[in-house]
Formats: structure tokens, sequence, C-alpha cells
């Protein structure tokens, strides 16, 4: 492989951050990023419209 | 194995391009030119239209090339252009082949057709339901479906983007976390995942109910799920021009972003909290509580807006840490003024920063209040706004991309070097005045989309004041101007794309992926791709974008308030 790959030294030991973990897992990211809004928006906002009551 | 593994390291820049990577970034450039060129050439009626004193043309056709102005500039030219930004942020930045490219060859398609079928539809002449299509005014069900088709090769396309993290991950071709530039593409795929899903929840319904087989569509129902995905993807486009704004500040000043740790967690925002601003469009419809609209504009909004001013000023900060570095260190402004004024690549992207901040983020704010939005709601404001944010904010910072594309991606030198110099300069500031006049004539009530402030021949006419019609006249001018910056643009980069001054570097050859790719020492990559230890650590390392910064929210105050003042003469309570 050549330099530009990964180096050994550059590799450590120490634990990596929780907040760091969250924000290098992009599929975590895509989750909360559809799961936030589609309960706060979407579905919050239905249930208010279909609660309405239908006019006579 | 395939052809599919070649690679080629850019010699200027240092980049390292996947052929089909590549391949696909230039055919969803040119699918994105070609639909500005539509929007721009439509832009024309609309604008001299609105335009009372010329009035151009008769009010079917004006509601026509409004509906295609809308979604040529809003839907296919910008999201064309995003993904080209996507595949540029994955397969580019982390040195990794393209995932699945048979797919995103499709997806590409997919998006082509259903461009084609979508004007197709507007111009047959019975679709012209404006960008928004509420129901129940019903558009041709081609409308629909080249939405929707639009929409799933899009989606392909994402997906083809997170196939690329992946690859990129399990081949190790990056280590630690990826650049701050590609994380700011993975939060516009994200808000790009949930803004198509929330398009097909209601646009299939649509397209079910205009060929007869859904009864009804709720009006209410439409609008709410509809701006999930109309108002999402105006964040697709923030998250990322928020994105090339970090990278132009890498390509022209190799400067490093003040806080690494800071513009992620800013992004994070971005992609907790932008999308659920779409509540603002519904801010005056009764039937959705006060809770639901305060909560998602005002406390979620504020925090996505955070977000944004975060960015707004670490961008011009890390520029300002990188000039006095050089030795620009005169005064509060020094290193502003000797920025290279004359580079496209960064007058684009400063005046994309100032306009979307001090134009579409006050006024969107301002908007974004549920009492204040009375004052502007459906008037020509809104589109004054929004002009500044995908128009001033957006489209320039694209343009400004694509000069530094041109020699980079497509291998050609850049025709027309002194028309390029101004174009920005053309487009951005008379896009700022278009923005501006079509505030200053919203403020005084003028209605969006409304063919006739006249009322000629109407029962029921209403005087505006002649202040609304002469900003009215004003914007068509600048209208004017804009549209012959955007001409510039097109004019430059299709005549460098095809017949350009070609870029050609002696025992230029493409390497497999198993060889190995070359190492680029070049400058440019490194510093689009690289991570940095925070560089404002102790003291004010950047003065001048902290008087910037105050310089804004002293204007921000002053305007909130002032709508506030205004709003009370509103209301007649005496
Ligand atoms: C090139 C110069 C441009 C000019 C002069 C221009 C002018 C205008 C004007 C005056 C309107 C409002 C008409 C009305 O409501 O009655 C409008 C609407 C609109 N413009 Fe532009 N525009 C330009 C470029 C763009 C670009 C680049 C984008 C998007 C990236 C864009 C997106 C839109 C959208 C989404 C609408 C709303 C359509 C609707 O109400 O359904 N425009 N434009
Ligand atoms: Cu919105």
């Amino acid at each position: 492989m050549n330099a530009e790959r990964i180096k050994d030294d550059e590799l450590s030991d120490e634990p990596v951050p929780v907040m760091q973990q969250l924000l290098d897992n992009p599929f975590l990211l895509l989750f909360l990023g559809i799961a936030m809004p589609t309960v706060l928006y979407i579905v919050w906002g239905v249930m208010e419209i279909v609660s309405l009551p239908i006019a006579k | 194995m395939s052809v599919n593994r070649m690679f080629r390291t850019c010699p200027s820049s240092g980049l390292v391009f996947h052929e089909p990577a590549e391949k696909l970034m230039r055919w969803n450039a040119v699918a994105a030119a070609v639909s500005l060129l539509i929007g721009g050439l439509l832009a024309i009626g609309v604008v001299l239209t609105r335009w009372q004193a010329v009035h151009l043309l008769p009010a079917d056709r004006f509601y026509q090339f409004l509906t295609a102005h809308g979604l040529n500039m809003l839907v296919f030219w910008i999201i064309f252009f995003e993904i080209a930004v996507l595949y540029f942020a994955s397969s580019t930045l982390l040195k990794a082949r393209l995932a699945t490219p048979g797919m995103a060859w499709a997806g590409f398609w997919l998006m082509v057709l259903g461009a084609l079928v979508n004007n197709y539809s507007v111009f047959r002449g019975d679709s012209s339901v404006m960008f928004t299509s509420y129901a129940p005014m019903g558009a041709h069900p081609t409308f629909y479906l080249g939405l929707i088709l639009f929409a799933v090769g899009a989606l392909i396309a994402c997906f083809v983007f997170f196939g690329t993290l992946m690859v990129a991950k399990a081949e190790r071709t990056y280590h630690g976390s990826v650049p701050l530039v590609t994380f700011g593409a993975i939060t516009a795929a994200i808000i790009a995942v949930f803004t198509i899903a929330s398009g097909a929840i209601i646009l299939i319904p649509t397209f079910l109910w205009s060929v007869g087989l859904v009864e009804h569509i709720d009006s209410l129902m439409y609008k709410t799920v509809w701006w999930a995905f109309g108002h999402s993807s105006q964040q697709i486009n923030v998250a990322a021009h928020v994105a090339v704004w970090y990278a132009v500040a890498a390509i022209v000043f190799g400067a490093k972003p003040l806080s690494e740790k800071v513009s992620r967690g800013a992004f994070l925002l971005y992609i907790l909290f932008l999308q659920l601003a779409s509540a603002h469009h519904l801010l005056t419809d009764p039937g959705l509580t006060s809770h639901w609209k305060i909560f998602n504009t005002s406390y979620a909004m504020y925090l996505a807006v955070l977000a944004s001013m975060v960015h707004g000023l670490t961008v011009p900060g890390a520029i300002e840490v990188a000039q006095r570095a050089k030795g620009y260190t005169h005064g509060l402004f020094e290193w502003l003024r000797k920025a290279p004024w004359g580079n496209p690549v960064f007058s684009s992207m400063f005046m994309s920063l100032i306009g979307f901040g001090f134009l579409g983020g006050i006024s969107g704010v301002m908007m974004g209040t549920e009492q204040l939005n009375l004052i502007i709601h459906n008037t020509i404001y809104v589109p004054g706004h929004f002009h500044a944010t995908v128009v001033v904010g957006t489209t320039l910072a694209f343009m400004g991309l694509t000069y530094f594309l041109i020699p980079v991606l497509f291998r050609r030198e850049v025709a027309f070097p002194t028309l390029a110099k101004w174009q920005p300069y053309v487009f951005g500031l008379a896009m700022m005045g278009v923005s501006l006049f079509l505030m200053g004539a919203g403020t005084l009530g003028v209605p969006r989309r409304h063919w006739d402030i006249g009322f000629a021949g109407n029962a029921f006419g209403y005087e505006f004041p002649g202040a609304a019609w002469l900003m009215m006249a004003l914007a068509g001018i600048a209208g004017l101007v804009a549209i012959v910056g955007g001409g510039m643009y097109l004019l430059i980069t299709v005549w460098s794309v095809f017949l350009g001054k070609k870029i050609t570097t002696p025992g230029f050859q493409h390497v497999r992926a198993r060889d190995g790719i070359a190492p680029s020492p070049q400058p440019v990559a490194a510093a689009i791709a690289a991570h940095h230890p925070s560089a404002g650590a102790g003291g004010l390392v950047a003065p001048g974008t902290f008087a910037l910064a105050m310089v804004f929210l002293v204007s921000f105050v002053l305007y909130y308030f002032i709508n506030w003042k205004y709003l009370s003469t509103v209301w007649p309570l005496k």
C-alpha cells in the first residue's frame, strides 16, 4: 500500500469521545435526521389535522 | 474486474478522481447547466410581466412560465448540481471508488427523464399549478410522475453517496473522521433522504388522485406534508453551499476551520433541527396549533439559525486567520481588502456568504416568527427572501465552485477570463438588488404570484402606493441584469467545457486502484481533505470577523424590532 493510506503512528489507543463516535457514524446521523422531523413535524402535525372535527 | 477502477490524480490540485465518478459529476453538472438555462430564459418572462409598466405576458402564459421557472431552477438546476457535489465530496475527497456506478447512471437517467416529463406537462399548458402544486388544484398526471421519477433518481444518487462512504471506510482510503467538507455533504444527503421520502409520501397519492385512483386529497394534509419536502429541499441547499464555502476557503486560502469540532457540531444542529422549520410555511393556516407552529419554527429553528451563524462566522474567520498568517495584519480589514477579489471562485463564495447571511438570514428569521409572518405572508417579500438564500446563497456558491471545477474536473482552461472575473459581481449584486426590491414591494403588500397588481377591469381593485410600483420596476431592471449575469456564467462554462483549451499534462496516465493512488503533495487536495487542530484557541484570532459579526447582530436586532413596530401599526389596537 502507499504512504497516503493509514500510517501506524497515526493510530492511537486513546478512546474516541462519544460525540465524535456519533459524528463519525453517518447511518446513526441518518436515523436521527429522519426521526426528528418525522416525529416532531410530520407525525405531530398530521395528528393535529386528523383530530380536527369535520364540519357537518 | 471491469474498467471501473481507474483513478487519475489532477496535476494542478492533487485531487484524485475515480473515472466513473468523474464522468457522473460532469454529466450531472451539464444537466444542471441546461436546467439553469431554461429557468433563466423563463425568468425573462416572469420578471418583465411583474414589472407592471411592461406587463409582457398574458395571464395564462405568466403562470405557466412561473411554474416552469420555479421547477427548473429550484429543483432541477440545484439538485443536479448537488448530486455532482455529493460525488465529489465522497469519491474525490475520500479518494475512494464510487459505489455502484451502474446504479448512479440509472439514477442520473431517471432524473433526466423526470425533468423532461415534468417540463413536458408544464409546457402542455394544463399544469400551471406553480412549484407548490397545492391540491385540490390539479395538474396533468405527468406533472407528478415527472417529479416522482426525478426524486427516485435523486434518492438512488444519495444511496450511491452513502455506499461510497462505506466503500471508503472498508477500503481504508482515509483515517479518522471524514473531511469537514464531506461531513457537510453527509448533512446535505441526510436531509435529502428525508426530503425525498416526504415528497414520495405526498406526491404518490396526488399522482394517483390525478389519474382518478384516489378520491380526495385533503388540502391541509397536502400542504403540511408537501412542505416537509419543499422546505427541507432548501435545507439540502444550505448544507451543500455551506460545505462549498468551507471547500472554497480551503482551496483559495488553504484556510483551516477555526474549530472543526464547532463546525461539525453546527452541521449536527442542521441534521437535527433544520427540517423542522418547514412549519413556517403553515404559520397562517388554521387547523394546526400554535404549539406545533412555535415549537417547530421558533425553538427548533433558532438552533438551526445558530448553526448557520456559526458557519457564517467560522468561514470568514478561518479566511482571516489564513490571511493574517500571510502578513495581512494591518487594521481590522486588510485581510479582506487584500483578498483575491478578481478570482471568481472567491468573489462568488464571499458574496454568497454575505448575501445569504444579511439578506436571506435576517429576513428568514423575521418571516419565521409567527406574529411577524402575518405582515408578509404570501407577498412578494417571500420570493425576495428566497432569491437571497437560494440564488445569492446557493446558486452563486455553485457558480464559484464551477470556476474551480472547470480546470480540475473538465481539464479545460476557463474561457473569457475577464468576463469570468466580472460575472459574480453582475449576477450577485443584481440578484441582491432583486431580493431587496422584492422585499420592499412585499412590505408594501404586493402579492406574490400575481399577474396584475393594477387590477385592470376588476370590480374589486386595490390601489398600491406608487413606491410599490417603483419597487417592482426596479426589481425588473435588476432582474434583467441578473439574467445577463446568469447568461455570462453559461457562456463561460459551456464555452470552456466544450470549446475551451484542453489542459494536457505530459506523462499523464490513469492508475488502477489496486496499484495505489499517486500521493498528492499539492496544497489544494491536502487543504480540503486534511484535519486540523483548532486554530482559534486563545485570544481573539479574527477581530475583523468579530467586527462583521457585530454589524450583523445589530442589523438583525434592529430589523427584527422594526418589524414588531410595524406589526403594531398593522393591527388597529388603539
Ligand atoms: C436569473 C435571475 C432570476 C430572476 C430575475 C428571477 C425572478 C423571479 C421573480 C420576479 C419571481 C416571483 C414572481 C412572482 O411571485 O410573481 C420568481 C419566482 C421564483 N424564482 Fe426566480 N428569478 C431568477 C433566478 C432564480 C433562481 C436561480 C432560482 C432558484 C435557484 C429561482 C427560484 C424561484 C422560485 C422557486 C420562484 C417561485 C415560483 C413560485 O412562486 O411557484 N429563481 N423569480
Ligand atoms: Cu421554508
